[in-house]
């Protein structure tokens, strides 16, 4: 048994995640991300079953464990009671902890995610935040979000909403205490820990790659991991 | 088979739904993008039932979509569900009704991870004590909001000034429900009617006189998957998903999507408008796209609310369509209107799916 299989069973999704995979392929059968990408859960279980360090490495450091889309539809059709979704957390995890998850584009993309999820978490107390959700990072919300842009409070506020207000209600400012508190249980239970690695990392990775790198969301590293497009390309 | 053994067996997928005394957890995603939804709930719970709710203004994100991003530890996201329970035990609740089933999953399985890990919940507690000095109950019973209109949606019936039925032919609408991929798929037993037969929209769409649409995709993930969605270079997931799930259900002509997460109706929305502008295909009659609804909004829909207090200005998909069918009245140059009818401008049209 191996030290990287070890960290993995440390992590309760690993160990209520993995029973023992007959490799029935059920789960790649019902699997979107499988529908989408080169993508097996099957192998995936079987590799981690193997208990082969090696192989668990080259997983870690590998696309593949970034592909999932944690429907988990496989935990209510695996005839054997596993849960490769739960497997896919407990690997993407340890390929931050150990630092593994620069060496896979997708894996490079937690940089965007801790700079647009991560942050709005500590700044503001919501995982997503209309103020941070424009049509130029997010077309698809088509010309109505443009109207919603423009004139935020008065459309949260017809509708019932406070927007940016104090007291209850949807979108309201929410309360310093509040926001401290959610702070010190980063600080307390690993997040912080976690952002500042995803931040080091990735700076050194940007370095590595002749990518410009600073805060914010206008970097060049943060573009090409957040659009795929190299600068040079745009 | 004799009667009292399919009852039992029924038995399985029926959940204990609290009557009343409710403490109301926010979501994230349905604040952001149908905030009226919320307001909806809370008024049909306060005003039309009569029902005990509390709305907490220091209630914070359960940290779901960063979980489900990989980005915090499942340490950061217990404790952080521990200190919402904390806020329900202070406020003198004991009945959790959360709006996102990004939520209600979490919150399921951080509960069955005490269950079975008596020290993981320890462990919580401390980390929970020595971060903010508080402690906690757990909740008696947790409920999707939904499983709330769910238990009472005969009562919003009768209340009602609609229902789900064509109003010139008589006819039920044809409604295609999304059941979200949190609510019952890890553990089905929280769910109504489970992992395979999830029965809470479809016990609304009954009650309030539509029929539902059984189409092969119907079970088939909107899309999300979190990280897929999040980061623009993956979004290919997202949109083919919801595209599967458009192509699939297009040859049965439904006149409305109702949706149980705050997310799926964002994807099932905003990806017609997209595919519109990519494919030039829409999906509804006469260049129209097939209006999604959220419960609530469908809820307010029967009871009789004016549809701009559902907030249907903020879909990208118009809901016009729907409402002429089951004959809803409605003002046009109402709909872009802010806070006591100042005028905000309007959006411009997209070029191909048709905007009212």
């Amino acid at each position: 048994m191996g030290a990287l299989y070890d960290r993995l069973k440390q992590d309760i999704r690993f160990e209520e995640g993995l029973k023992a995979c007959i490799n029935c392929g059920t789960c790649t059968a019902i699997c979107t991300a499988a529908e989408f990408y080169d993508y097996d859960p099957r192998l995936v279980t079987d590799t981690v079953q193997s208990k082969d360090d090696a192989k668990i490495e080259a997983l870690l450091k590998s696309e593949t464990i970034w592909y999932c889309g944690e429907c988990m539809s496989c935990k209510t059709r695996c005839p054997r009671g596993n849960t490769p979704g739960l497997i896919i957390m407990a690997l993407r995890s340890l390929s931050q902890e150990m630092g593994y998850f620069v060496e896979s584009e997708k894996g490079r993309q937690q940089l965007a995610l801790k700079r647009m999820v991560g942050e709005t978490i500590l700044d503001l107390g919501y995982c997503v935040h209309a103020s941070h959700m424009d049509t130029s990072l997010f077309p698809e919300q088509g010309p109505m979000w443009d109207w919603v842009s423009q004139s935020r409070k008065e459309v949260y506020n017809r509708l019932g909403a406070n927007y940016d207000g104090e007291g209850s209600g949807a979108m309201r400012k929410i309360p310093r205490e509040s926001l401290n508190e959610l702070s010190a249980i980063f600080d307390q239970t690993g997040a912080t820990e976690r952002f500042e690695k995803i931040e080091k990392l990735s700076e050194e990775k940007a370095k590595e790659m002749g990518l410009g790198f600073d805060e914010g969301k206008s970097c060049e590293y943060f573009n090409y991991v957040y659009t795929g497009k190299h600068p040079e390309e745009s | 088979m004799k009667l009292e053994g399919k009852k039992r067996i029924w038995s399985e997928y029926q959940k204990e739904i609290a009557d009343d005394h409710y403490y109301y957890a926010r979501s994230c995603i349905r604040q952001n993008f149908f905030p009226a939804s919320e307001t909806i709930f809370l008024r049909i719970m306060q005003q039309e039932l009569g029902k005990d709710i509390k709305d907490d203004a220091r209630h914070t994100t359960c940290t779901g979509i960063a979980y489900h991003s990989d980005l915090v530890p499942f340490d950061t996201t217990m404790t952080v569900v521990a200190r919402l329970f904390s806020l329900m035990t202070e406020a003198g609740y004991e009945n959790y009704a959360p709006s996102c089933i990004t939520s209600f999953g979490l919150y399921s399985e951080i509960l069955e991870t005490w269950e079975h890990h008596p020290e993981i919940e320890a462990r919580v507690r401390e980390h929970l004590w020595k971060s903010t000095r508080r402690e906690f109950k757990k909740p008696k019973n947790l409920a999707h909001a939904s499983d709330i209109v769910y238990k009472f949606r005969h009562r919003i019936a009768e209340k009602g000034k609609y229902r789900l039925v064509n109003h010139k032919t008589g006819e039920p609408l044809k409604v295609v429900e999304h059941i979200g991929c949190h609510y019952s798929r890890m553990f089905p037993h929280k769910g109504v009617g489970g992992a395979e037969y999830p029965y809470v929209l479809v016990g609304m769409i009954e009650a309030w006189g539509g029929e539902v649409v059984d189409y092969p995709e119907r079970r088939h993930c909107c899309g999300f998957g979190f990280r897929q969605y999040l980061v623009k270079s993956n979004r290919g997931y997202s949109i083919s998903s919801s595209r599967k799930k458009f192509e699939s259900m297009e040859p049965f002509k439904p006149d409305m999507i109702i949706t149980n997460c705050p997310g799926c109706p964002y994807f099932l929305d905003r990806w017609q408008y997209a595919i519109s502008e990519m494919e030039g295909k829409t999906y509804g009659e006469n260049g129209n796209g097939i209006p999604v609804l959220t419960y609530e909004e469908t809820a307010g829909l029967v009871m009789g609310y004016d549809p701009w207090d559902l907030g249907f200005q903020m879909h990208q998909v118009s809901v016009e369509p729907l409402l002429d069918k089951i004959g809803v009245p409605y003002d046009p140059y109402a709909k872009y209107l802010g806070v006591n009818g100042k005028f905000i401008g309007t959006p411009e049209h997209p070029e191909v799916l048709k905007v009212y």
